[in-house]
């Protein structure tokens, strides 16, 4: 059943909506668990997209296996996924840093508002995002400090490479993910795959984990493939490499390669003078969980993260 | 006056990219002022030239106080304003929602960093400001929570209204929320205006800074003695919200008293040209903001208004 959660007349003529899809058992007492599953907060992320399709593609496909209530929000910020862009188109705002919202406020806070409220009491949300346009990102979830008993269990369910403990822009205070586990609806955050793009083996990946979690969580009855044990990342595994020089950025390795310390992962070269700037080194053994996508690069332009813990 | 170098990196495809700094006597670190943070500020770098050409006066005719020391840096991030864009030109990033900072992170991060190691030393610390909604508000100095204690500093540079604010979920990225941390007296100057200039309320901006470094003791100048500030908490603020979207036609405009049920606004169907929507005043007060789009959307703040309050 696809419901608006949200409905706001825009300068013309226009009305903006954000809809969910309750996926629910024919005969549900509005007991049951619930997951919430958000993506598109960010209007160049489109992973997320295609994930929420999968999901209620093979939901509906097996629909006798469903024994709780999976609330799908698939397109949070549906200016931004129309214009493009990153923010909340006209006000340059960023959705993920005006929750819980308010519900009284302008057209951004307003639609927050009614989204936390929307997924106030549900058991799990899983809020989607797929990095920007300048990085690539493994599989992985994205948990603050503060939610790690709760919500581990949980988050290596999702079959990521990466479970990884960090107080990124995604988990901090005005995102969903805070706003949400501050009310008691257990949330992480996933990211993979870059903006703009599908990189639609993760999705795949990810699919088949929130199948596995919605069988852990018992909403799910069919079958379920196997899950990968994540790494668990704290800030002290990860090691960032950042450019010292400007230029164009020329790859050694590829994205999700193990590297050894000191092994060259690229160069930054100068196209006006035809000179290497800067040779990039690997600062540990580990994992590139974390590559540039988008070659021009300057001073202090992340170039990757490296996860230097066990891997065995 | 000196100049001198605050941050230096290359860019990809621009060459070097400097941020500079206007240095006004020696000594004690008086007083810092930072201008445009972004790429839209103009009033704000405007202010900040008005304000050294303002300095560079004073210091030829000996104005500047033995052992106290000025710098003015007048704008963070000019690369966004020459290419027509708000943040940062390679991410988009704010460099208002970079500090503290990271001399070993992205390039915003490494400014914020290198900024803030500049300017913390510094007794008072203005930063001339603007608001994240589109609009114009009667001058103020705003104090975050963690600077409420400054209130009275804050009467010193004589502005109309000294405005207190509960804290948001961003404010420990801003500069002023870790200049005040780190021990400077900071405040947030705003005049109104952001991308256009106001040349009347730059003006007032500018003595209002002359004003409270006479005041401290910092400089030797003789202004008028401004107002004395009106102390409003933000929250009691009272918000006025378009029920309808379309045109907006504002009948007041800001720091004008208004009383119970005057029409502030109507707002005007964008497509057959009616009246669909009034604005009353809900109580006795005085306009402090006033939203100044050609257009309103459904349930944003078109006026803020102090409560019970009379010119």
């Amino acid at each position: 059943m696809i419901d608006t959660v949200v409905s706001v007349e825009m300068l013309v003529e226009e009305v903006m909506r954000i809809k969910k899809n309750r996926l629910a058992p024919d005969e549900y007492t509005g007991k049951e668990k619930r997951l919430c599953i958000a993506s598109g907060s960010h209007g160049d992320e489109l992973s997320g997209q295609y994930i929420c399709y999968q999901v209620i593609r093979r939901i509906k496909e097996e629909f006798h296996n469903l024994t709780g209530i999976v609330d799908i929000y698939p397109s949070m910020n549906p200016l931004g996924l129309d214009a493009q862009t990153r923010d909340f188109p006209l006000l340059d705002i960023d959705m993920n840093t005006v929750f819980p919202g308010d519900d009284e406020g302008a057209i951004l806070e307003h639609a927050a508002s009614r989204i936390t409220k929307d997924m106030a009491g549900a058991d799990i949300c899983l809020d989607i995002h797929s990095s920007n346009s300048l990085i690539r990102e493994i599989p992985q979830v994205r948990l603050n400090d503060d939610v790690i008993e709760t919500v581990m269990p949980f988050a290596k369910m999702l079959n990521t490479e990466l479970v990884w403990i960090h107080p990124s822009t995604s988990v901090r205070p005005g995102s969903l993910a805070y706003a949400l586990n501050a009310i008691g609806v257990k949330t992480m955050v996933i990211e993979a795959g870059v903006a703009l793009r599908i990189d639609y083996d993760y999705c795949e990946q990810i699919v088949e984990g929130i199948f596995s979690l919605m069988k852990h969580m018992g909403i799910w009855q069919g079958e379920v493939k196997s899950v990968r044990q994540p790494m668990i990342a704290t800030d002290g595994d990860v090691w960032f490499v950042n450019a010292e020089s400007s230029g164009l950025f020329v790859p050694n390795i590829k994205h999700s390669m193990k590297v050894k310390k000191g092994e060259k992962i690229g160069t930054i070269v100068d196209v006006i003078t035809g000179s290497v700037e800067e040779r990039v080194y690997a600062p540990c053994d580990g994992l590139v969980f974390t590559f540039r996508e988008y070659p021009a690069v300057e001073e202090g332009a992340l170039i990757a993260r490296i996860y230097g813990g066990d891997l065995t | 006056m000196n100049k001198e170098i605050i941050f230096n990196m290359n860019t990809a495809f621009r060459g070097e990219y400097t941020i500079l700094g206007y240095r006004f006597g020696h000594g004690e670190k008086a007083a810092c002022i930072i201008g445009a943070m972004r790429g839209n500020e103009f009033q704000q770098l405007y202010m900040c030239s008005q304000l050294i050409a303002k300095l560079e006066q004073l210091e030829s005719k000996g104005a500047i106080v033995a052992n106290k020391e000025i710098l003015i840096i007048p704008s963070l991030n000019y690369n966004s304003m020459n290419v027509g864009k708000k943040f940062w030109v390679s991410d988009s990033t704010d460099i208002n929602r970079s500090f503290p900072g990271n001399p070993e992170g992205p390039a915003t991060s490494r400014i914020a960093a290198a900024v803030l190691e500049r300017v913390k030393d510094y007794s008072y610390g203005i930063q001339f400001a603007s608001f994240y909604m589109g609009g114009e508000f009667i001058p103020h100095i705003r104090l975050t929570e963690e600077g409420v204690q400054n209130t009275s500093l804050a009467n010193l540079f004589g502005m109309p209204y000294v405005l207190t604010a509960s804290e948001r979920a961003f404010d420990t990225t801003t500069l002023a929320y870790n200049w005040q941390k780190m021990g400077t007296s900071a405040f947030s100057l705003y005049t109104g205006a952001t991308e256009r200039i106001d040349e009347e309320r730059a003006r007032q901006g500018v003595s209002a800074i002359l004003r409270f470094l006479t005041r401290m003791g910092i400089i030797r100048y003789n202004c008028h003695g401004g107002y004395i500030s009106t102390i409003i908490e933000e929250d009691d603020l009272l918000s006025i919200r378009a029920d309808m979207p379309g045109f907006f036609r504002p009948k007041v405009s800001t720091n004008t008293e208004v009383v119970r049920g005057q029409l502030l606004a109507e707002v005007v169907d964008s497509f057959r040209g009616d009246v669909i929507s009034r604005m009353v005043a809900p109580t006795d007060g005085i306009i402090f903001y006033q939203q100044i789009q050609p257009m309103v959307f459904q349930n944003s703040v078109a006026f803020k208004m102090i409560k019970r309050i009379h010119e």
